[in-house]
């Protein structure tokens, strides 16, 4: 990866897949990979191919990752922050994992 | 020159479910209809619906249509030599509190008195096992074993497939515009040109209530547009047919993972346009009501909406039966539930041509009750 | 957010700031929303925050869109960004997703700026990681400064030249550009070079552009016909065609870009007609000379409508905000036509260019509609071109059904990157004018919308949307 000087740039620490990613405050999720030379983001729900970021604008779904635990993220869409942990997407969401559902039970109507 | 008109054995108006299904009947019964489609087969509330194939909750009247159709559900391959998605994991009516276990209680014995037994009830521990991932303070429920869901686009053709394959003719782009009586037989104009039978179905659904006028049978039919929700691909969560006692709920995830939510929400029909409005209120409360039962849904997306047209009649149950007017027949005004009975229907209707009668108790869909 | 504006706006690009600080200037109260972290579109991508220190590599055109940014930072607009509008209905009610929470808005009167989106290049192995559109590298270079070594560039159009420029001056490898312009559009845009002479500027700067490139010294081909993207889990090489023979480069990086077309998703879920344009190959929102739509209240302009340019979309966000003002009683007839005139001129000077254009790179049938039946054609769902001819075959007669058959356009990009081609292919299986197929349905949510923020709906008191 070339990277281009930037006026001010701050560097922050995220991790991929469990290992420590260097990105830069402003980067998205897509830019930090890809800065690190990560390529792959996820494998397709039907047939389990590889897939990674492609227009960079939110419009073709093809940058999905786990961000902290919530499945369906566009990478180019979240921008990092200290800390994050991002996680390849394999295949469909499993909403089981639970990252959304409110802590307070269902109530009846 | 004067203009040509064909001759039928009868003319089924509506190419949707119950329409194709009709014809399909009258040709296995040695009758060759002509079905007569504004659009094209399918467009409207048969293709877009939910697909649920249920006998449970049916309102009275309905449950001996339902058990016979689910019968033939079971066996639809035989039918139309295609399995119409059809599987049946079953369909189940979760109570989420005592108040609603007791509800569903009295509707058990209600149709257990009415002579059906197909409702059982589950309680907390099968609940979890049918349906492991419900929300912790459902109570029980519901269930009809032998239920469950079908693809609407798929079962539509294949029965558009099968009436062509035994003759049938379908006229697509085709809108109706007057029928009239003239020498003992139904004389029926279309865009495509002028029709005679002496048989005519009217399978017109959201659009049947002015055929029925036409023959002189008044029906308080409104077209409604109910809404639908479906999210991305999941991992797989749950296998049967899911509603709720006390909301408006029908969610079901298919095999591909999208799970498909449904209900009473009702959007705005614009049935002379073909057009359709949603309404985000309503599909928000749908939304809350899935998200009450099963609160991982949270985290799924939904990625379309949509509302078919269709037709709803006054008393929430279908017509279906002869016409006063003689040689007319009716099976529109599904409200909401058709999609399940449309082999039953064609059946039935198809009886009621060939031999003025049929074997399944269809009095309380007779056009008739709304003209005492 | 309040649950009213005069004017809401969707899109903070250069037709979406223009209408806005416009609208803002005679008093209307205005609400703009964009998707992004920051003003600027597509176009002027981060320009606002720009750090790159080499104002070189970017070139002077982007830092245009810093003036834009500017005047909306001083107006009294109220721009709120990370707001994704998944619907607007037909009543003029926005559905606006923000910060993980979902609510309603109204205004009376919208003005859709959306913009555009690169056209799908569908050729065997777009999918695989390490391809992406040329545009989604500028992204990568404007946003964050990062650029990828010796990447091939391939396809056709003012952008692919521009971005591999912006390398160039950078000093990034380049390891190949593939040009796919089939070699008779230059016959044919020469018919409408007259009407592009008053550009003549950025027709000789493109021209330097490539100049610049093809000395350079990489494999500079054209008249490229044929594209296969190799590779396994990664791409790994380009096979190219041409002039019937076959090459093989290797490359772990390949840039795709064929032309850029509306994004007219909301519009059209909005209800608001559109028409196939055969020159630009894509669907056009039918609109007045103010940039109305066929749904009244709705104005679409920019990019979104139909594709002019940057330029063409700050001047028609203009025009577009004096005709929402006018609609809302705020200016008169007079006061509007006046006000609009200098800018009306300017842009008719803008899109007088368009034909050459959209001639000169019009991408090439089997790049739009694939030869080889395996190319996958619906990205999100996998579903390959030859999946949508046999589709054809059984009866689909339109993208409608080839959903319900096929699943091709249900996926979460609903058809961004399939609609186009899925048309095409139907249009050719059944021998009929690609205008003679309806566009996909669209519906809200536009955007995929999380079950959980749905439910958790604000709902304000109910309210008549337009007065």
């Amino acid at each position: 990866m070339r990277r281009i000087e930037r006026e001010d740039a701050v560097q922050i620490t995220i991790e991929f897949e469990g290992q420590p990613v260097t990105a830069q405050e402003g980067d998205t999720v897509a830019a930090a990979l890809l800065r690190a030379g990560q390529w792959t983001f996820r494998t397709t729900a039907v047939n389990g191919r590889a897939r990674g970021p492609f227009c960079m604008m939110g419009v073709c779904f093809d940058c999905l990752v786990e961000i902290d635990g919530l499945a369906n993220s566009q990478a180019c869409m979240t921008n990092v922050q200290a800390g994050m942990r991002i996680k390849r997407q394999q295949g469909a969401n499993d909403i089981s994992l639970g990252a959304v559902a409110d802590s307070d039970e269902g109530t009846a109507p | 020159m004067a203009p040509t008109v064909h001759t039928a054995d009868a003319i089924v108006i509506g190419g949707g479910l119950h329409g194709c299904a009709t014809a399909l009947f009258l040709a296995k019964a040695g009758i060759k209809p002509v079905v007569l489609e504004k659009d094209h087969v399918g467009r409207h509330a048969s293709g877009v619906n939910a697909g649920g194939v249920r006998s449970l909750g049916r309102a009275l009247p309905e449950i001996p249509l339902a058990v016979a159709a689910l019968a033939q559900w079971h066996t639809i391959r035989d039918l139309l030599d295609d399995d119409c998605g059809f599987v049946n994991p079953g369909q189940i009516k979760i109570a989420e509190d005592e108040a609603g276990l007791k509800a569903l209680e009295a509707r058990r014995r209600t149709v257990v008195d009415f002579g059906f037994e197909h409702e059982e009830m589950i309680d907390r521990n099968e609940l979890r096992e049918l349906v492991p991932a419900v929300a912790p303070h459902c109570v029980g429920g519901m269930v009809v074993r032998g239920d469950g869901y079908a693809n609407p686009f798929q079962t539509v053709q294949a029965f558009r497939r099968k009436a062509l394959s035994l003759g049938v003719r379908i006229i697509e782009n085709n809108p109706f515009v007057s029928l009239e009586k003239q020498g003992g037989l139904w004389r029926i104009t279309s865009a495509r040109g002028d029709l005679e039978a002496p048989v005519v179905v009217n399978c017109a659904g959201a659009w049947g209530g002015h055929i029925a006028a036409m023959l002189g049978d008044p029906v308080p039919l409104e077209a409604q547009a109910l809404m639908l929700m479906i999210t991305d691909r999941l991992q797989p969560f749950v296998k049967p047919v899911v509603g709720v006692q006390g909301r408006s709920l029908s969610f079901k995830q298919f095999d591909n993972g999208t799970v498909l939510i449904g209900g009473a929400f009702r959007g705005r029909a614009e049935a002379e346009h073909n057009r359709t409005h949603l309404d985000p209120r309503g599909l928000a409360a749908n939304a809350a009501n899935a998200a009450a039962v099963f609160p991982a849904m949270r985290g799924a997306r939904i990625v379309r909406c949509w509302a078919g047209i269709e037709g709803r009649i006054a008393d929430d149950i279908p017509v279906i039966g002869a016409s006063t007017a003689e040689g007319a027949f009716h099976a529109f005004g599904f409200s909401a539930h058709g999609f399940a009975l449309s082999p039953i229907v064609g059946r039935i209707i198809a009886g009621l041509v060939t031999k003025g009668a049929t074997d399944l108790p269809i009095d309380a869909f007779s056009v008739e009750r709304f003209s005492e | 957010m309040r649950d009213h504006y005069d004017i809401a706006i969707i899109g903070a690009g250069p037709a979406g700031m223009t209408a806005a600080t416009v609208a803002d200037k005679h008093g209307a109260s205005v609400l703009l929303l964009d998707e992004q972290p920051e003003a600027g579109g597509q176009i002027y991508r981060a320009v606002g925050g720009q750090t790159i220190k080499d104002k070189n590599i970017l070139g002077p055109d982007y830092y245009i869109g810093h003036e834009l940014v500017s005047e909306l930072d001083g107006s009294g607009v109220e721009y709120i960004n990370g707001a994704t509008v998944w619907q607007v209905s037909e009543d003029l009610e926005i559905g606006v997703s923000k910060d993980g929470a979902a609510r309603l808005i109204n205004a009376d009167q919208v003005i859709i700026a959306t913009g555009a989106q690169e056209r799908p290049f569908p050729v065997p192995g777009w999918t695989l990681p390490g391809v992406m559109n040329a545009g989604g590298a500028q992204v990568l270079l404007k946003s964050s400064g990062v650029a990828v070594p010796d990447a091939v560039f391939i396809g056709t159009g003012p952008l692919l030249y521009m971005i591999a420029y912006q390398y160039l001056i950078a000093g990034v490898p380049i390891r190949a550009i593939l040009d796919t312009t089939p070699p008779g559009n230059r016959l044919r845009a020469m018919a409408h070079l007259p009407g592009a002479l008053g550009k003549l500027g950025a027709l000789r700067k493109g021209q330097r552009w490539i100049k610049r490139l093809r000395a350079e010294g990489f494999p500079f081909i054209k008249e490229v016909e044929g594209i296969k993207l190799m590779g396994e889990d990664a791409v790994s090489g380009v096979e190219y065609r041409r002039r019937g023979q076959s090459w093989q480069i290797e490359a772990n990086t390949v840039f795709l870009h064929q032309g850029i077309v509306p994004n007219v998703n909301l519009a059209m879920s909005a209800g608001c007609a559109h028409r196939w344009n055969e020159a630009q190959l894509c669907w056009h929102a039918k609109t007045d000379t103010w940039a109305e739509s066929s749904i009244p209240g709705i104005a679409i302009a920019g990019d979104g409508g139909g594709i002019g340019g940057a330029r063409a979309a700050e001047l028609l966000g203009r025009i577009a905000g004096y005709g929402a003002l006018h609609r809302l009683g705020r200016i008169d007839e007079t006061e509007r036509n006046r006000l609009a005139q200098p800018f009306r001129r300017a842009h008719a000077n803008e899109m007088a260019i368009r034909p050459f254009l959209d001639a000169m790179f019009r991408p090439a049938r089997q790049f739009r509609i694939p030869e080889d039946d395996s190319t996958t054609v619906c990205r999100c769902e996998e579903v390959s071109a030859g999946k949508v001819r046999e589709a054809v075959d059984l009866g689909c007669l339109g993208p409608n059904q080839l959903k319900s058959f096929s699943r091709c356009g249900m996926g979460p990009c609903q058809g961004r990157f399939c609609g186009l081609t899925v048309n095409e292919i139907i249009a050719d299986v059944r021998g009929v004018p690609a205008a003679e197929i309806n566009a996909m349905r669209l519906r809200p949510p536009v955007k995929p919308l999380m079950l959980g923020e749905l439910a958790d709906l604000d709902l304000q008191p109910e309210q008549t949307a337009r007065g």
